[in-house]
């Protein structure tokens, strides 16, 4: 058995005036690594007050995107060795969102920002029979871009997002604009560049590249801004 | 959204561009001064004024004087954007960056052209 000592940020909006950090002591079994999402469970078994959001388990559904030790991710696929040091383990909501409870985040503004940029395919063309065909090549061009759970975790860990999350997209908003520029299927790109040249929108990446660094799925919004970018470049240029 | 009033270009990638632009102008500028100093170590009074004399050099100075107020603007406009949700001290600092970069333009002009 080792100890591992685990500070959990609390908030109950109808008892407590304030967050506060709460320790927990807790026994780990031997010679198994475990997701912070087990020791997560573990400790409601302590404590059943403690409330998060979680549901797939494995990196799936983006629920349970958390502020690890100093990191956003994912706790159902983060292990314990990847983030424990002294054996103390820190676990805090994401950054820059209202709390409603515990590690539970108010995510509207994310999501406004997500609903902002359409991210549905725009075509005006009549449906054909079967589907609307794209060359291999083509379909290649969505690929990193796709694949985005919408877990949070770029936008909360962005200053940019911190300081303007009215106004800034925020990458992971960013990430799904340029999905769907990129499709070859989608028809609106004039309209959907028009909706993002003022100077906040796209324009308040300062190019920090944290959403890189902490996305659970590898993806590069980062990348993405700077394709929007370009393509905006061309259009008035 | 509502248009920015305050910002430089009131685009996006306007602003964007010209940060890079004013940028390049700012290296420009700085290289050929360094290197006026470097190649003239012990500078007089009248080669430093011969310089100046030239219509170039003055055409160069107020372009890149207005390159800082562009440069300045844009990037600390959005610094203000950043830090300072209160409307009314977000225009107090507007207004004090936009007096102080006037008279660096002001200034300078006078300098090059002496009146
Ligand atoms: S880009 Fe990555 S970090 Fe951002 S929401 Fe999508 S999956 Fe999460
Ligand atoms: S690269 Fe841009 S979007 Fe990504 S964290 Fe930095 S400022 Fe935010
Ligand atoms: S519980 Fe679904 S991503 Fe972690």
């Amino acid at each position: 058995m080792s100890q591992l000592t685990v500070s959990l940020y609390r908030y109950n909006p109808e008892s407590d005036q304030k967050p506060r950090m709460q320790e927990f002591q807790l026994d780990l079994p031997e010679g198994k690594d475990l997701m912070v999402l087990d020791v997560l469970a573990l400790l409601k078994e302590q404590d059943t007050s403690i409330t998060y959001r979680r549901s797939c388990r494995e990196g799936v559904c983006g629920s349970d995107g958390m502020n690890i030790s100093g990191k956003n991710g994912l706790a159902c696929i983060t292990s314990l060795s990847q983030v424990v040091k002294n054996n103390k383990l820190v676990l805090r909501p994401l950054p820059g969102l209202p709390v409603i409870r515990d590690l539970v985040v108010d995510m509207s503004l994310f999501y406004k920002q997500y609903e902002r940029i359409q991210p549905y395919l725009i075509n005006n063309s009549p449906v054909p029979s079967i589907e609307r065909l794209q060359s291999p090549e083509d379909r290649a061009k969505l690929d990193g871009l796709y694949e985005c759970i919408l877990c949070a975790c770029c936008s909360t860990s962005c200053p940019s997002f911190w300081w303007n999350p009215e106004k800034f997209v925020g990458p992971a908003g960013l990430l799904q604009a340029w999905r769907f520029l990129a499709d070859s299927r989608d028809q609106a790109t004039e309209e959907r560049l028009a909706k993002l040249d003022d100077p906040f929108s796209v324009f308040r990446c300062r190019g920090i590249m944290n959403c890189v660094n902490v996305c659970p799925k590898g993806l590069n919004p980062t990348k993405a801004i700077g394709h929007i970018r370009s393509m905006l470049l061309k259009q008035a240029t | 959204m509502v248009r920015s009033v305050t910002s430089f270009g009131r685009s996006g990638l306007s602003d964007w561009l010209l940060q890079r632009f004013s940028a390049i102008v700012l290296a420009l500028y700085t290289l050929f001064i360094v290197g006026v100093l470097l190649f003239t170590p012990d500078m007089s009074y009248e080669q430093w004024s011969g310089l100046f004399a030239q219509e170039w050099v003055k055409i160069f100075t107020l372009l890149t004087v207005l390159s800082i107020v562009i440069h300045a603007w844009i990037g600390l406009w959005t610094v203000g954007t950043d830090y300072l949700p209160k409307v009314w001290l977000r225009l107090l600092y507007q207004s004090a960056v936009l007096l102080v970069l006037f008279v660096y333009l002001i200034a300078t002009v006078r300098a090059l052209w002496g009146f």
